[in-house]
């Protein structure tokens, strides 16, 4: 027995609605009655009955056209109407079917047969009801889902912002959402005047994918902005994600350093598809993965060892996530590497980036919007802007007044880089934040020097051609992993003047420091070699070396 | 006539179903029939073959119901009348189902 409902009798015949109200009434159900098509629709306005049986020709208003008010006035809810009738004409039963009728019920009445048409409507229309009601709670379980995305959104984009992506060297193909797919595309300038650029690819989809980029991004933005290495940044950020996410959920990723200055690419990939860099003269070299993703490895079995390239104005370095392979078209086929890999080799070079992005979206046929594709070009140090930190809000008064003095020895050499500790503490003073940039890259170069030069006794003709680069650099990481003895000083004085201040940089180190040679050579034209002092010479607003023991003096002035 | 002038089984399950109400469908039974047979005689004397027809099947099915079946069978003779738009035998069988009316109420009356 179906639960009590209201039953609606549209029936011009007052006999018939006589007895098709009894026959419902003691089934169990309330009825109402009507005597035409217009008190029908104007009852069920009222009363919203649950079905209805609807007479096909009645006067004032016929079956059909109430049946019709009734289904629109029912909307989404399922409002089973029978029409009741003798009709025999097939004509007469689709016109019934085509305003909405869902059943028809023949004349003579017999009990039974109206009984069970009953019952199965109201079964249907409860059916229809759960099914209703199951939808509404999964549109709003979505709209809820959607809405907490988008909050979740705007806060991401605040912390995971996309810091510098906006930079004329950079190209890069990502949807907004692509954070709830686990990519993450993340770029900064470096306080010398290069820049950090991350493709990370979280393990999984949705929230769980995307909250490991809250803290990935603040390491890699904080740490960037303050100068440490990529192998550094790279430590943290592993350690920070060990640390925090489940076992399961990692990252993949590349970290690359783009030194416009040293013209330097450094590189590190721990499970995404190997990138390129695709020189200007056509070659390429593939930036492959040597390590495992990010948040796997305990801190001390962590490799932060990074490859290093030389790289030339116009190279230009291309990353992509596991979703540009994998993206796939109508037919269910993979882009796969091996496409990607003919387009890249048979592209223009300027043209590299647009003619993926084509052959991408000519394969699938449609925006995709799990994948993430950048291409970053080498360019002039110069056409990039320079970064200055704000001057701090806090109204804490500057030491003006003081010096200090640093030696740093083997195993510090080894395992340390200083610089980002001293730029902090250089930064104390709010009038040499302005000057951030430029103290940052006079210290990478005397530092750099120091240690390269006078305490590994490196000879920086080697890097004059490409393949002496690597050699270069190689040679580097042994010596230094082999170094026992040696030491480099740093020694800031800051004092105030009439109208500013002073800071003095004095760089010595245990080789001797700087030949008195250098100077000479850091005006003449050698490539590799004498830029660093060059560029010295211009940073500074005075720079010498001392007769007596060779340490390098550096002046800068600000003035209020 | 070749058709039972009432249906007894018919009648007995509107029996059991309308119980002690059963009268009272009868007393409703009668009257809009008169209703209807009336709004038939207006139809065919102004000669709507379209009302005819409705008024025609509309009487059908209520006779169908009450178990009335020589009634619904000229009822259904005078529809197709009016379906057809020949109306020439109307006025004969409008004779017809009034007299058979008229004999189904006196079946009725006696209960």
């Amino acid at each position: 027995m179906s639960e009590p409902c209201t039953v609606l009798i549209a029936e011009d015949n007052a006999a018939d609605r006589l007895l098709l109200s009894t026959i419902v009434s003691k089934q169990g159900h309330r009825a109402i009655v009507a005597a035409n098509g217009a008190e029908a629709v104007e009852l069920f306005a009222q009363e919203r009955p649950q079905l209805v049986l609807m007479d096909a020709l009645m006067p004032v208003m016929d079956g059909f056209d109430a049946t019709r008010q009734i289904k629109a006035l029912a909307g989404d809810e399922l409002v089973p109407v029978i029409f009741l009738t003798s009709l025999t004409e097939t004509e007469a039963l689709v016109r019934a079917l085509d305003a909405g009728g869902d059943d028809f019920l023949s004349k003579p009445y017999n009990k039974v047969i109206l009984q069970a048409k009953l019952g199965a409507m109201l079964r249907m229309r409860s059916l229809h009801s759960t099914v209703l009601e199951q939808r509404n709670l999964i549109a709003k379980h979505n709209e809820h889902l959607l809405s907490e995305q988008r909050v979740a959104k705007a806060v991401f984009d605040r912390i995971a912002h996309a810091g510098c992506l906006s930079a004329a060297n950079i190209r890069y193909l990502q949807s907004p959402f692509a954070l709830f797919n686990g990519d993450l595309l993340l770029a900064a300038f470096t306080p010398s005047g290069g820049m950090n650029i991350l493709l990370g690819d979280f393990t999984g989809h949705g929230l769980p994918a995307a909250v490991g980029a809250m803290p990935l991004s603040e390491v890699f933005y904080g740490m960037t902005a303050k100068g440490f290495s990529i192998a550094d940044v790279l430590r943290e950020m592993n350690q920070k994600l060990k640390r925090i996410l489940p076992v399961g959920v990692f990252c993949c990723a590349t970290l690359i350093h783009l030194n416009l200055h040293q013209r330097v690419l450094e590189v590190w990939n721990g499970g995404l598809p190997a990138g390129v860099l695709c020189r200007k003269d056509g070659s390429q070299q593939p930036l492959l993965s040597r390590n495992l993703p990010l948040g796997i490895l305990e801190p001390e079995s962590f490799n932060d060892h990074c490859e290093v390239f030389d790289i030339a104005e116009g190279d230009r370095i291309l990353l992509w996530s596991d979703g540009v392979p994998e993206s796939g078209n109508a037919a269910g086929e993979m882009f796969g590497e091996e496409r990607l890999l003919n387009v890249l080799k048979n592209a223009p070079h300027e043209h590299l980036f647009d003619q993926l992005r084509a052959a991408l979206s000519n394969f699938t046929g449609e925006q995709q919007d799990d994948l993430s594709l950048v291409e970053v070009a080498v360019v002039p140090e110069e056409s990039l802007p320079w970064q200055s930190l704000p001057a701090s809000a806090s109204t804490r008064q500057s030491p003006l007044d003081w010096s200090a003095g640093f030696d740093f020895r083997a195993s510090t050499l080894q395992a340390f880089n200083p610089l980002p500790f001293l730029m902090q503490w250089l930064l104390e003073v709010q009038e040499l934040r302005p000057l951030a940039g430029t103290l940052y890259t006079m210290l990478t170069e005397v530092y750099s020097n120091a240690l390269e030069h006078g305490v590994l006794g490196l000879d920086s003709a080697l890097k004059a051609d490409a393949n002496g680069f690597a050699a270069y650099y190689r040679e580097r990481m042994e010596r230094l992993e082999a170094l026992e003895q040696g030491w480099v000083r740093l020694h800031f004085d800051h004092r105030m003047e009439a109208e500013g201040g002073c800071l003095t940089i004095q760089v010595s180190d245990s080789g001797g420091g700087l030949p008195a040679a250098a100077m000479a050579v850091a005006n003449a034209g050698t490539p590799f070699a004498g830029r660093g002092l060059r560029l010295l010479n211009e940073l500074a607003d005075e720079c010498w070396r001392d007769e007596a023991d060779g340490s390098l003096f550096l002046r800068v002035r600000w003035q209020r | 006539m070749s058709e039972p002038r009432l249906d007894q089984s018919v009648l007995s399950s509107l029996k059991e179903v309308m119980e002690d109400d059963f009268p009272l469908l009868v007393e409703t039974f009668l009257s809009d029939s008169q209703d209807r047979i009336r709004l038939l005689r207006e139809a065919i004397a102004t000669e709507q073959a379209p009302d005819v027809r409705n008024a025609a099947h509309s009487f059908k099915g209520s006779c169908s119901n009450m178990g009335a079946l020589a009634l619904a069978g000229l009822c259904k003779q005078l529809e197709e009348c009016g379906r057809t738009a020949k109306l020439e035998p109307a006025p004969l069988l409008l004779q017809a189902i009034e007299q058979e009316f008229a004999a189904v109420s006196q079946v009725f009356a006696q209960g």
